[in-house]
């Protein structure tokens, strides 16, 4: 490798300084340079395309707002956009909150204690086959996981309780089940962090596992395990297909899970399968929907991440 | 702590564990009651010709999956072809040259929060930036470029894990004889860091081909005749024309779904067991 100084020979002062600044070994800097500029220019992909989804989903949803207003909007209680020219959104933004909410009282226990099972009680095999397997359930596309609940387990619900062809439980049911490998890995990564002497020492003074879990292990995890809790909710939130194919298409205020009902996720599907025409009120309105969805899951994701921090903080 | 009976300390124990036994078992039992029926549905409808026909919404016994296999296989590449180069660069960035910077932390809040956003987010965000201001219309480029953003934070996620698990001392040596930081990383962690840096490559790939909701959203549509012959045609991904024939009540339907399915499965399983099994290995050998 030649790193020497070019400037060997009798020129004039000034050509020797250029010529000695660009040395091979100059030349080797503003390569290191080019190459840290690049990387910097592809990690700033993060914040160009979340100001990406800001600029066209306010710019869309303004012109929306020209024609609807913020407060039919966001207090309108019907959304029947065709037939009445009704933008009310929050009967979606309740079966949006009706699902995650039942998806996260099915799905979070069922993945803690999974979870639980997998750091305490496992033997060393049985964990090194569980942890894979529940990678394959999170892998399976929720198309698939879709089709079972319009196929299987809708028509299970109707014969069983009388539910509506279409019905929340289903999706309820699928994405609480959807969630669980999320939560159990998370979970089981935030208690294998805190140290082991901890877990130890209660066993040492008597605790059975039960106590050493519920006393020790659990409440020093239990900010990582909150960061589990909050990105499954939010993923619930999002999670579109399993709701399109199995929750219906009825915007309504129920309580009744065996209802058909109607999130945000199943209108932004269905209202751009139909070929809309561009600039239509009912184009636009997706978008509005888009941004309250966006802005929801994104509070959620920090949240979590905020929890996660904290944690690590303690533990690394 | 109030003094208990060491029997019903016991019992509890004995209790909650099976409670937790419970949990892997439904979840676990889940899995088998997700498959099992579909893929003993369609495979007595696994034919050659499901590979090799185009799709029909007349005759299910002669439709196939020759469109949506060679749709997935374009978009599945193209997304690579943007997101790998973007996200292992941004990996790089953030383990190796940003360093404890205020903007080091923003950019990585950035990371996880997009890897938080739902994918059909990321739907519309291509509607409305490649398909309708750049028009583009609802190609396979438009597809490629709206997965992009969603499978970008993965793979800058899995990279960085990649570089922390190599060692600082390879670092320190690299450098101390004599090597630019761009050789060190170029020449000694990168490759230390690759078989990281692919699993997260190969799961990002299985993102990419499972996912149905943005697609639709950015108007794939389900009965395309002919087989896309490069980025600019129109296309209809495998989870997509699965998706089309689900919605079809026809018995005939039903089963012609179940197969697709049982194809689908097998093609996303293969990809993420290659990514299981290539971690494992390399987790060991560390």
């Amino acid at each position: 490798m030649t790193r020497s100084s070019g400037a060997e020979t009798g020129r004039p002062g000034e050509v020797r300084e250029i010529f000695a600044r660009l040395t091979p070994l100059s030349v080797w800097r503003i390569g290191e340079r080019l190459v840290e500029s690049t990387l910097f220019l592809a990690a700033i992909i993060a914040i160009l395309a979340t100001l990406a989804i800001l600029f066209i989903f306010l710019s869309n949803a303004y012109v929306f707002f020209l024609h609807v207003s913020p407060a039919e909007f966001f207090l309108g209680t019907r959304w029947s956009p065709v037939i009445h020219g009704a933008f009310g959104f929050l009967p979606l933004l309740w079966g949006t909150l009706m699902i995650a909410v039942g998806a996260s009282l099915v799905g979070l226990p069922l993945g803690l204690g999974a979870a639980i099972y997998m750091y305490e009680y496992a033997p060393p095999r049985a964990r090194a086959i569980l942890k894979p397997t529940l990678e394959v359930l999170a892998g399976i596309p929720t198309v698939v996981l879709g089709f079972f609940a319009l196929i299987f387990i809708g028509p299970i619900l109707q014969d069983l309780f009388g539910a509506d062809f279409f019905n929340a439980l289903n999706g309820i049911l699928v994405i609480g089940i959807l969630i669980v490998p999320l939560v159990a890995s998370l979970s089981e990564d935030a208690m294998s962090a805190v140290p082991r002497g901890l877990r130890d020492g209660a066993l040492a003074m008597g605790s059975t596992r039960l106590e050493a879990l519920g006393r020790v292990v659990l409440p020093a995890a239990s900010s990582g395990i909150f960061a589990s809790f909050f990105l499954a909710i939010g993923r619930a939130m999002g999670e579109t297909m399993i709701v399109v194919m199995a929750t219906g298409a009825s915007p309504r205020f129920t309580f009744n899970p065996l209802e058909s009902i109607q999130t945000i996720q199943t209108e932004i599907a269905l209202r751009s399968l139909g070929d809309l025409p561009v600039g239509s009120v009912e184009y636009l309105s997706i978008f509005a929907l888009g941004l309250v969805l966006f802005a929801i899951t994104f509070a959620i994701t920090a949240t979590s991440g905020h929890l996660g921090r904290r944690f690590r903080e303690v533990y690394q | 702590m109030r003094p208990r009976s060491r029997f019903r300390r016991e019992l509890t124990e004995r209790v909650f564990r099976l409670l937790f036994l419970g949990a892997v078992a439904a979840a676990l039992g889940a899995l088998f009651l997700v498959l099992a029926p579909i893929v003993v549905t369609g495979i007595p409808f696994l034919q050659p010709h499901l590979l090799t026909n185009l799709p029909s919404i007349r005759f299910p016994d002669r439709a196939g999956l020759a469109v949506a296999i060679v749709s997935s296989l374009w978009l599945v590449g193209l997304t690579l072809l943007f997101s790998l180069p973007l996200g292992i660069g941004a990996g790089i960035y953030l383990e190796e040259y940003a360093g404890q910077s205020r903007l080091a932390g923003y950019l990585q809040w950035f990371v996880a929060n997009l890897a938080g956003v739902p994918s059909v987010v990321f739907g519309l965000l291509g509607l409305g930036l490649w398909v309708q201001f750049f028009r583009f219309g609802p190609v396979i480029l438009a597809g490629a470029l709206t997965l992009t953003p969603l499978v970008f934070p993965y793979i800058v996620i899995a990279t960085q894990e990649a570089l922390r698990a190599v060692p600082r001392s390879l670092r320190d040596a690299s450098l101390a004889m004599g090597a630019t930081k761009w050789q060190t990383v170029e020449e000694q962690v990168l490759p230390a860091a690759t078989p990281g840096v692919l699993t997260g490559a190969i799961f990002a790939a299985s993102r990419a081909i499972g996912e149905t909701a943005p697609l639709l959203v950015i108007g794939a549509f389900f009965m395309q005749g002919f087989i896309p012959g490069g980025p600019l045609d129109f296309f209809t991904p495998l989870p997509v024309q699965v998706f089309g024939w689900a919605l079809d009540p026809r018995p005939d339907f039903r089963a012609l779904t179940s197969a697709s399915i049982t194809i689908f499965i097998i093609i996303v399983l293969l990809i993420n067991l290659t990514a299981i099994v290539l971690r494992h290995r390399y987790q060991r050998r560390r």
